[in-house]
C-alpha cells in the first residue's frame, strides 16, 4: 500500500509517496533530504529528531508520515531566515550550548516549542521543559544558558 | 517495522466497522503503539487512525463531571482551565507524564487503552472513580483494569471519552522514573463529596488499583501520618530493575501521605 502525502515543510508545499510504514523522520531525511533532523535512539526518548508539527514539538520517529497529511512542519532547516540565524540558534552558538551538535537541532526545536508557551522561563522551567532531549556532551549547564538567552533575544528580534 | 495498511476514518461509527479482525488495531496519539511497531513487538494488518475524528476531542464539564475525549492530547488536559478548575490534580497530573514532545502526541484513551501498568491516568481513573466510556457501553473505572495491559474492552471496543466525578480535593503524587518519567508508584488520594476517600495507585502492582487500606485509614482521619501509619502487603507487587516490592510498598504509603499534604490535609 502507498499513499500520496501532501504537506507544508517550512514553509514550501512538498508532496510525496509514501508507505503507511514510513516515519515522518524517515519522510524528511530520506525523501527531502533535510538531514538536520537527527535519529538518536529507538525508542522515542533522546529528542534529537524533534520538529515543529503544526507549532507543536512533536518527535519525528514517533510520528508516521501519513499522520502528517496535510499538516506544517517546520525542521531546524527552516529556522534560520537566510543567512541569519534563528535567536535560539544564535544564543547556543553564543553559549556554548553544544559540542558535537548531534543533540542540537533536538534541543533547538523543544527550545523554540518551550518559549512559545513559556516566554521567560526560569532554569527549572527550562530542565522540564527539555525533559525529552538528551545530551551526552554538554552536560546542559550551558544549554540552559543558551536557551535563557535565547528566550530573550526571541522578545526583542519579535521571532519565533 | 512490517508493512502495514492504513485508514483514517473522520467519524466513530466508520473506524469501528474497519475493525474486522483481531490483526487491526486502532492509532491514536501513537507513543505507545509506533515505538511498539518498531521493537517488531506488534505486527497488525492494518492501522485505524483516530487522529481524524473530532468527536473524540475535546474537554467539557457536565454537572459534577469533567468529560474527557479519547483522543485529548496530555498537553491538552495539563493546559485545560476546565480541568484546572474543577480538578486540578488532573491537570498536574496530565503534565508529569514523559516528556513536552510526548504529551503533545499522546492521548488519555491511549493510555487508558493500553494500561501499562506503570501509566499515570490509571491512578485517576481509579482515584477518582471514573467512567470509562466505549462505543458499547459504560464501564466503572473499578471494573475496567484486569490484569498486566489487559482491560474490560472487548476486541474492537472503541474508548470514546472517560468521565470523572469532580472531587471535593484531590492530589496526586508519583515517583517517576528518572529517564522515561513512568510511575515506579504513583498515588491519586480523592476525598468526594460527602466524605468517602478514594485512593488509586499505579505503578506497584500488575494493574491499577484502590488501596483499601488507606481509604480506611483517611476516612478516619485525613492526614499525611495516618497514611504513612498504613503497612501495604508487598504481596503480588511488581519487582523489576528499578524497585522490589517491598520498596514499592513502602512507596504507597509515602505518596499517599505526600499527596494528602498536597490536598491540604
Ligand atoms: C519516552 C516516553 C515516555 C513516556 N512516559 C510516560 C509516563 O511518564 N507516564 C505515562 O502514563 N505514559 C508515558 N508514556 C506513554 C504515553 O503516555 C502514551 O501516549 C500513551 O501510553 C498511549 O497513548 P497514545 O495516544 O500515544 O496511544 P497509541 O500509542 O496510539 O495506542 C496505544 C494502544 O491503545 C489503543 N487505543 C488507542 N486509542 C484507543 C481508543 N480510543 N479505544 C481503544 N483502544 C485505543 C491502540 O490500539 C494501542 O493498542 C511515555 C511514552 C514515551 C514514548
Ligand atoms: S530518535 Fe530518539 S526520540 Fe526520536
Ligand atoms: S552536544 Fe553532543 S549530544 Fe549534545
Amino acid at each position: 500500500m502507498s499513499i500520496a502525502l501532501s504537506m507544508t515543510v517550512n514553509g514550501q508545499h512538498v508532496t510525496g509517496t509514501v508507505e503507511p510504514r514510513t516515519l515522518l523522520v524517515e519522510f524528511l531525511r530520506e525523501t527531502l533530504r533535510l538531514t538536520g533532523t537527527h535519529v538518536g535512539c529507538d525508542t522515542s526518548q533522546c529528542g534529537a529528531c524533534v520538529v515543529l508539527l503544526d507549532g507543536c514539538s512533536v518527535k519525528s520517529c514517533a510520528t508516521l508520515a501519513v499522520q502528517c497529511q496535510g499538516a506544517s512542519v517546520t525542521t531546524i532547516e527552516g529556522l534560520a531566515n537566510g543567512a541569519t540565524l534563528h535567536p535560539m540558534q544564535q544564543a547556543f552558538n553564543d553559549h556554548h550550548g553544544l559540542q558535537c551538535g548531534f543533540c542540537t537541532p533536538g534541543m533547538v526545536m523543544s527550545a523554540v516549542d518551550l518559549v512559545r508557551h513559556t516566554p521567560d522561563p526560569s532554569d527549572a522551567d527550562i530542565r522540564k521543559g527539555l525533559e525529552g532531549n538528551l545530551c551526552r556532551c554538554t552536560g546542559y549547564q550551558n544549554i540552559v544558558r543558551a536557551v535563557q538567552a535565547g528566550a530573550r533575544a526571541m522578545h526583542t528580534s519579535g521571532g519565533g | 517495522m512490517y508493512a502495514f495498511e492504513y485508514h483514517r476514518p473522520s467519524s466513530i461509527d466508520e473506524a469501528v466497522a474497519l475493525i474486522t479482525s483481531d490483526d487491526i488495531q486502532f492509532l491514536s496519539g501513537g507513543q505507545t503503539l509506533i515505538p511498539t511497531l518498531k521493537q517488531r513487538l506488534a505486527m497488525p494488518d492494518a492501522l485505524v487512525d483516530l487522529g481524524g475524528i473530532e468527536a473524540l476531542r475535546g474537554i467539557r464539564r457536565e454537572g459534577d463531571h469533567v468529560i474527557i475525549g479519547a483522543g485529548t492530547r496530555h498537553a491538552e488536559v495539563a493546559a485545560s482551565d476546565t480541568v484546572a478548575g474543577a480538578i486540578p490534580a488532573l491537570a498536574h497530573l496530565a503534565s508529569q507524564i514523559g516528556d513536552a514532545q510526548v504529551r503533545n502526541r499522546g492521548t488519555i484513551g491511549g493510555s487508558v487503552a493500553n494500561a501499562d501498568p506503570s501509566a499515570d491516568y490509571p491512578a485517576a481513573v481509579i482515584g477518582l472513580g471514573a467512567t470509562v466510556r466505549t462505543n458499547r457501553r459504560e464501564i466503572a473505572g473499578d471494573d475496567y483494569f484486569q490484569d498486566l495491559f489487559t482491560t474490560a474492552l472487548e476486541p474492537g471496543e472503541l474508548i470514546t471519552e472517560i468521565a470523572f466525578p469532580i472531587p471535593e480535593v484531590a492530589a496526586y503524587a508519583k515517583f517517576a522514573q528518572a529517564a522515561s518519567g513512568y510511575a515506579i508508584a504513583g498515588v491519586m488520594v480523592a476525598r468526594m463529596p460527602g466524605g468517602a476517600v478514594r485512593v488509586g495507585v499505579t505503578g506497584a502492582a500488575p494493574y491499577a488499583l484502590r488501596a483499601t487500606a488507606l481509604e480506611v485509614a483517611l476516612a478516619a482521619d485525613f492526614s499525611p501520618a495516618a497514611a504513612k501509619a498504613v503497612t501495604i502487603s508487598a504481596d503480588g507487587l511488581n519487582s523489576d530493575l528499578h524497585a522490589t516490592p517491598a520498596y514499592r510498598a513502602a512507596l504507597v504509603s509515602v505518596l499517599a501521605a505526600r499527596a494528602v499534604a498536597a490536598c491540604g490535609g
